[in-house]
């Protein structure tokens, strides 16, 4: 009788390495697990948490001025630096950006995350996917030119403004002071429309993702016992879709904070912390600044995701 | 009477599809009503069409004699409660059941106190405080129950809210429910595919088949009398019996319904038939036999003699027994 109809019932095992590698593996199935975690476990730990790690060490140091270079002593000095007012401002400045570009896009993703999981579906929902995802698959930089185009003073958007014979509000909103200036393509108006524009797929998936996962029998209950849509939208939808938006707004926000690239090539020369770490790490050959600034960030971040975690936004991820 | 519900030539389709199909129908005020029918058959949407959640696409509906179309759900003195409860996680069980008055604009301390009663009322007194998700199925079936009612609705919709209960909760729920019905006196409109569930709870049944009520009556009507072999196969313990059969064993040439009950064991006479196989149920045992090229269910009072797989029995009932009915399947 060949194996292939045996009657016994335990069957006789394979031969072949792999065969055996199987049986070990499934008896020791940790022993996979380590394998396949190792590498990237070691790659994040070493490479990336050692790099951040040495980055924060060297925040702790100062530099000397006379002689420009790195004294190795611990200190808090660089730490004072930040303070001062003119780099304080770029910290605020960042920080009250970020929270615009947050806020503005939570408020522009809504709906369209809203539509996407209560109404679009089949080919709808396919074409909702490719519109959202389609501006993350094409380069950065080329996208952040375009908009520079759009937003210069001799762009689209400036002619369309004067075909639509409205000049004199691209101009009104133009001269208003902090967030005006010469063209859209040198104001923080200009920077906000671009960051706005850039991160906002970040926000609209949570966002959608959690809205998919509010039971439509939820939205019917609450009509049911009396609710006007109105009283529908404020008491159940957006607590049970709060947690995506949270979710969003960690991209958001983080990556507001962290960019160097938008608000250089697009705005007012006014240096952002993204910007600040670049020169002072770069051109000023501050080492210790530029960490100190990056701890920043970090910080923020820090206790935004602990907020965030509080009110589970993970749960939507 | 007003009816408290009432479907006048009311339809609900869905492209092609004719969810509910020229329906008639009059619910009593104060009545347990039962809508019985396999799933696709209507049932749920005449329902969703009484909570406001659909609208119909011909004739009407009038909840105690107002038209409600174009009525929105919130202006509905409609409360549902739906079959997978529908409760809102994100809130404590007080302050789901103290929803609809919340919205309402009631006052905090008065409605937390209504929601206290209510949880009194399906016996959670204290739970409040809760989560949905801490509470068993059962717990949030009462729950679900509560919300809807301290609405004081003056009708109240139950969606399958059995369904998803083992069966010890499902009979101890449908007393539960009966008695509560019988003392807060609010029409009751049920929907249900257990024709066990429909009978044992309801005044009166509605059974509804692809979008039509296919007859409606007392539960004694519809198991006694089903008019049709649909009714007569849904509601199930009865033996349908096919007009050949009917001819060869004496009757009539018409499908017949003819109740295992009704059935008994002849020392001689009577229809001859072969036994397959026994089922014990404890009061009585039910008994499989062929007879005529005919698989019929004979009930067999407890102490009465079993017959063996394979014995040859004869069959005998009293004609008055038969019903016969439309052969519609």
């Amino acid at each position: 009788m060949s194996t292939a109809t045996s009657n016994s019932a335990v069957l006789e095992g394979r031969s072949g390495i792999t065969a055996r590698l199987s049986d070990l593996f499934w008896r020791r199935p940790n022993l996979l697990l380590i394998l396949m975690l190792s590498p990237p476990l070691l790659w994040l730990g070493i490479i990336y948490i050692g790099s951040l790690l040495s980055l924060l060490a060297q925040s702790f140091f100062s530099i000397d001025e006379f002689s420009g270079l790195i004294v190795y002593e611990f200190t808090l000095s660089t730490y004072k630096q930040l303070l001062l007012a003119s780099n304080f401002d770029i910290i605020l400045r960042t920080v009250a950006m970020a929270t615009l570009v947050t806020v503005a896009s939570a408020i522009i993703a809504f709906p369209i995350a809203y539509y996407a999981a209560r109404y679009a579906h089949g080919k709808w929902k396919a074409l909702f996917y490719l519109g959202v995802m389609l501006p993350l698959w094409s380069s950065y930089l080329v996208k952040i030119y375009a908009w520079k185009l759009i937003l210069a003073k001799e762009g689209i958007l400036t002619w369309g403004f004067e075909q639509l014979h409205l000049t004199w509000l691209l101009e009104g909103i133009l001269s208003l002071p902090v967030i005006g200036g010469n063209s859209l393509s040198v104001s923080y108006l200009g920077t906000f429309i671009v960051f706005v524009y850039i991160w906002l797929p970040y926000m609209i998936l949570p966002t959608q993702a959690a809205l998919e996962r509010v039971p439509s029998n939820l939205i019917e209950a609450a009509g049911d016992l009396g609710a006007t849509p109105n009283q529908t939208f404020r008491t159940v939808l957006l607590p049970l879709a709060l947690p995506g938006v949270i979710a969003g707004s960690i991209f958001t926000f983080s990556l507001t904070l962290g960019d160097y690239i938008i608000p250089q090539i697009i705005g007012s020369s006014r240096l952002f912390i993204g910007q600040a770490v670049y020169t002072q790490q770069g051109t000023a050959g501050n080492v210790p600044l530029a960490a100190a600034f990056s701890v920043v960030p970090i910080l923020i971040m820090a206790v935004y995701l602990w907020a965030a975690k509080k009110k589970g936004a993970f749960d939507a991820l | 009477m007003t009816p408290a519900v009432e479907f006048i030539h009311t339809s609900r389709h869905f492209g092609a599809v004719r969810a509910v199909d020229d329906v008639n129908l009059a619910v009593k005020p104060g009545e347990f009503f039962a809508m019985l029918g396999p799933s696709g058959s209507g049932k749920t949407t005449c329902l969703r069409l009484i909570a406001g959640f659909e609208q119909p696409t011909g004739g009407e509906i009038k909840i105690f004699g107002e038209p409600a179309g174009g009525v929105p759900p919130y202006r509905r003195n409609v409360n549902t409660v739906f079959q997978d409860y529908a409760l809102f996680p994100h809130m404590s069980i007080l302050d789901n059941v103290a929803y609809g008055l919340m919205v309402k604009g009631v006052d905090r301390q008065t409605r937390y106190r209504e929601a206290e009663k209510a949880l009194e009322l399906v016996k959670l007194p204290g739970y409040g405080s809760r989560k949905p998700g801490q509470l068993s199925g059962g717990q949030r079936q009462r729950v679900a129950l509560a919300r809807a009612l301290v609405n004081k609705p003056r009708v109240l919709l139950l969606d399958e809210p059995l369904g998803a209960l083992d069966l010890k909760l499902r009979e101890q729920m449908q007393e539960e429910l009966k008695t509560l019905q019988r003392s807060l006196g609010i029409t009751f409109i049920f929907v249900t595919h257990d024709q066990g569930e429909a009978l044992s709870m309801a005044d009166r049944v509605a059974v509804f088949n692809n979008g039509k009520i296919v007859q409606a009556g007392t539960p004694e009507e519809i198991y006694k009398r089903p008019q049709s072999r649909f009714v007569a196969d849904f509601v199930g313990s009865s033996n349908v019996i096919s007009p050949e059969a009917m001819q060869r064993m004496g009757g009539k040439a018409e499908w017949a319904s003819l109740r295992p009950e009704a059935i008994r064991l002849v020392a001689e006479g009577g229809v001859p038939a072969q036994t397959l196989v026994s089922n014990f149920l404890g009061s009585t045992t039910r008994l499989s036999v062929e007879a005529e090229g005919v698989r019929l269910h004979v009930m067999l009072p407890a102490g009465e003699r079993v017959p063996e797989p394979g014995e040859t029995v004869r069959l005998g009932w009293n004609p008055a027994d038969v019903h016969y009915m439309d052969g519609a399947a």
